[in-house]
């Protein structure tokens, strides 16, 4: 019992970095109907970028999320102008899977070219300090992760709830026509909202560089947990991707203990296709009908 | 069949089987058995993904389970050597591709975005299952296939006419499909599933049917490919890079026309593996691999053949409409 209550804890810990990752993407698919395949590679790549600048110039890892989140939301915002935006027709969400899978393998070479292949891990003063709570392992990095996820998910959730950019992004995500008609420019809340979702990820990439190692590749590992997370949850859905990473960090973690750590990313992928099965629309999703 | 198609068909098979046969140097063959792997898988994509709409992105799991399959055959039961386990091909695809069905049919149920990346999630866990199923795969280590016996000067060659003739049996396949009851389902599907459904067109069987058959081709290359190779890794042959290869090739080609895919191979192979030969100890083949990708999305979404067809009738129209005013406006509009 105790093994499965400390799988638990680090379940939800690592599910709450997996929710930020996430919740960028489907906020970019609610809003442009785009699944961002390169978002494992951008999380790498923030996460090169946070290493970087950990190694070179001493930045501490947790304050790096506050340089690597606007230049990648720079980043992202080129990317929806030159890439994206560029594709139209009837076939354009399938065209925008592909372009940005190309964006993933671009990213991959860049990085393999400019860091090698070898695994790169921020190890900061504090890398292994842990926290015993009540008999319980409480990492110090995992908690400080979880944490910084859940402020800049709130922050996210205010800004979409809050402001006049959130309504007009909502107000797209319900119906483009309509918020066009009523004055939102939908060019700029997509671009924006791009932007928005890449930065997510690369907030998500500075603390993934501090509890994981990684190289070039593990963004495939990453976009196959990132895509089971968004469609269990619902395409879309913000909080049915924060359930469902939550979901997945913890079915992983319990198999993990209990099974064996081999099996933990297997056994989310049978919860998903055993849910499908159930719910194809996914835990909060509305039906693909006349998409 | 109409006299052009059957010229073009005839060409493309006496072409195929002068290859090799012209240009017998092994590394020549050897990009030419690449070349018609790629174009076989593209055929196959194409025949589900192309003409049913959906896009799959994990029929690359078949083809990583169709050398698995031939793998295990060869250690468990004896299918000889040489020529012998190219005849038990169509039955390993054909088995591959039944136990495929039931996960085909859950993923199925979802739709456009969601069917590709729940597609695309499978091929994740194909690759997983070949790492962690030790005892059949032996993981990472790799499953070794006994080497044929062919003779070292044409090493190659029976590898190529057995990729060859996947390749003609896939359009032979497409061929059918596309004259076929089952092609206009799918067709029908493609432009508007719920409308088909509506008007009795039985969507779900119309899909598994083109799935399996896909599948089928998809895993006897992996077998081949396996055979060829005679050493199988969970990385190589459920490779992502191979399912973006084949999908990016039928995109270039023209989805959804019959010989799109195999265009689109003959195109892009030759020149994926001039990018690895030059910059292949670098990994900046990938980046170039994604330039290449992103050019033909952006400038050439709808394929080279369709966009030559448009060429041809827009020329023609214009010969036709040529000194009468009237005529090219309205044919202009």
């Amino acid at each position: 019992m105790h093994n499965v209550v400390q799988a638990v804890i680090l379940g939800v810990l690592i599910g709450g970095v997996y929710a930020l990752m996430a919740s960028g993407l489907t906020l970019v698919f609610g809003i442009m109907k785009v699944i961002n395949v390169a978002q494992g590679a951008l999380v790498i790549l923030a996460a090169y970028l946070s290493y970087a600048l950990f190694s070179h110039l001493h930045v501490d890892p947790f304050l790096s999320i506050l340089i690597v989140t606007p230049a990648m939301f720079v980043l992202g915002v080129a990317v929806q102008l030159v890439f994206v935006r560029s594709l139209r027709g009837p076939d354009s969400q399938e065209l925008s899977l592909l372009v940005t899978w190309a964006l993933a393998l671009g990213i991959e070479g860049v990085l393999s070219v400019v860091f090698k292949t070898t695994y790169r891990a921020t190890n900061p003063s504090y890398a292994d300090k842990t926290w015993t709570v009540f008999g319980y392992q409480l990492s110090f990095v995992r908690l400080m992760a979880f944490i910084a996820s859940a402020v800049l998910l709130a922050l996210l959730s205010l800004l979409l709830t809050r402001t006049k950019f959130g309504r007009a992004v909502r107000a797209t995500v319900q119906n483009p026509t309509a918020a066009t008609l009523l004055g939102v420019d939908a060019n700029r809340v997509q671009t924006l909202s791009f932007g928005l979702g890449v930065s997510m990820a690369a907030a998500a990439g500075a603390v993934y560089g501090v509890i994981y190692p990684f190289n070039p590749g593990s963004h495939y590992d990453l976009i196959s947990r990132l895509l089971s997370i968004v469609v269990l949850g619902g395409l879309g859905s913000l909080g049915g991707a924060v359930v469902a990473a939550l979901v997945m960090g913890v079915t992983e973690a319990v198999v993990a203990v209990e099974w064996a750590p081999t099996w933990a990313a297997f056994s989310y992928f049978v919860v998903l296709i055993v849910f499908l099965l159930v719910r194809p629309q996914g835990i909060f999703g509305l039906r693909e009908r006349t998409l | 069949m109409t006299r052009a198609g059957l010229l073009r068909a005839g060409a493309f098979i006496a072409a195929g089987i002068a290859f090799p046969l012209v240009f017998s140097a092994a590394w020549l063959v050897n990009i030419g058995v690449l070349t018609l792997m790629y174009a076989a898988l593209a055929v196959a994509w194409n025949l589900f993904s192309g003409y049913s709409g959906y896009i799959s992105l994990g029929q690359v799991a078949f083809f990583g389970l169709g050398a698995y399959s031939l793998g295990i055959t060869f250690e468990h039961f004896g299918i000889g050597s040489g020529y012998n386990p190219f005849y038990a091909l169509p039955l390993v695809g054909a088995g591959v591709a039944l136990a495929s069905l039931p996960v085909a049919w859950i993923a199925l149920r979802t739709r456009h975005m969601t069917f590709a990346i729940v597609t695309l999630t499978l091929l994740f866990v194909v690759q997983q299952l070949a790492f962690n199923l030790h005892s059949i795969t032996h993981g990472s280590s790799g499953l070794e296939v006994p080497p044929p016996t062919f003779s070292a000067d044409t090493y190659d060659q029976p590898f190529y006419y057995a990729m060859l003739g996947i390749v003609v049996l896939g359009l032979g396949v497409c061929w059918t499909v596309l004259r076929s009851k089952l092609g206009l389902m799918l067709l029908a599907i493609r432009e508007d599933e719920e409308k088909a459904r509506g008007l009795g067109v039985r969507v779900t069987g119309a899909k598994l049917i083109a799935w399996w058959l896909s599948i089928w081709l998809t895993a006897m290359v992996g077998g081949v490919w396996a055979y060829y190779l005679t050493f199988i890794y969970p990385e190589s042959s459920v490779d992502p890079l191979v399912m973006i290869g084949a999908v990016l090739m039928t995109f270039l080609g023209g989805r959804g026309t019959l010989w799109g895919p195999v265009i689109g191979a003959l195109v892009l192979v030759p020149a994926q593996q001039y990018m690895i030969i030059h910059l292949g100890g670098s990994q900046l083949y990938l980046v170039g691999y994604a330039a290449v990708f992103m050019v033909v999305l952006l400038l050439l979404p709808r394929g080279i053949l369709p966009s030559l067809r448009d060429l041809i009738v827009r020329l023609r129209e214009r010969q036709r409409t040529r000194g009468r005013p009237i005529a090219r406006q309205r044919a202009a509009t």
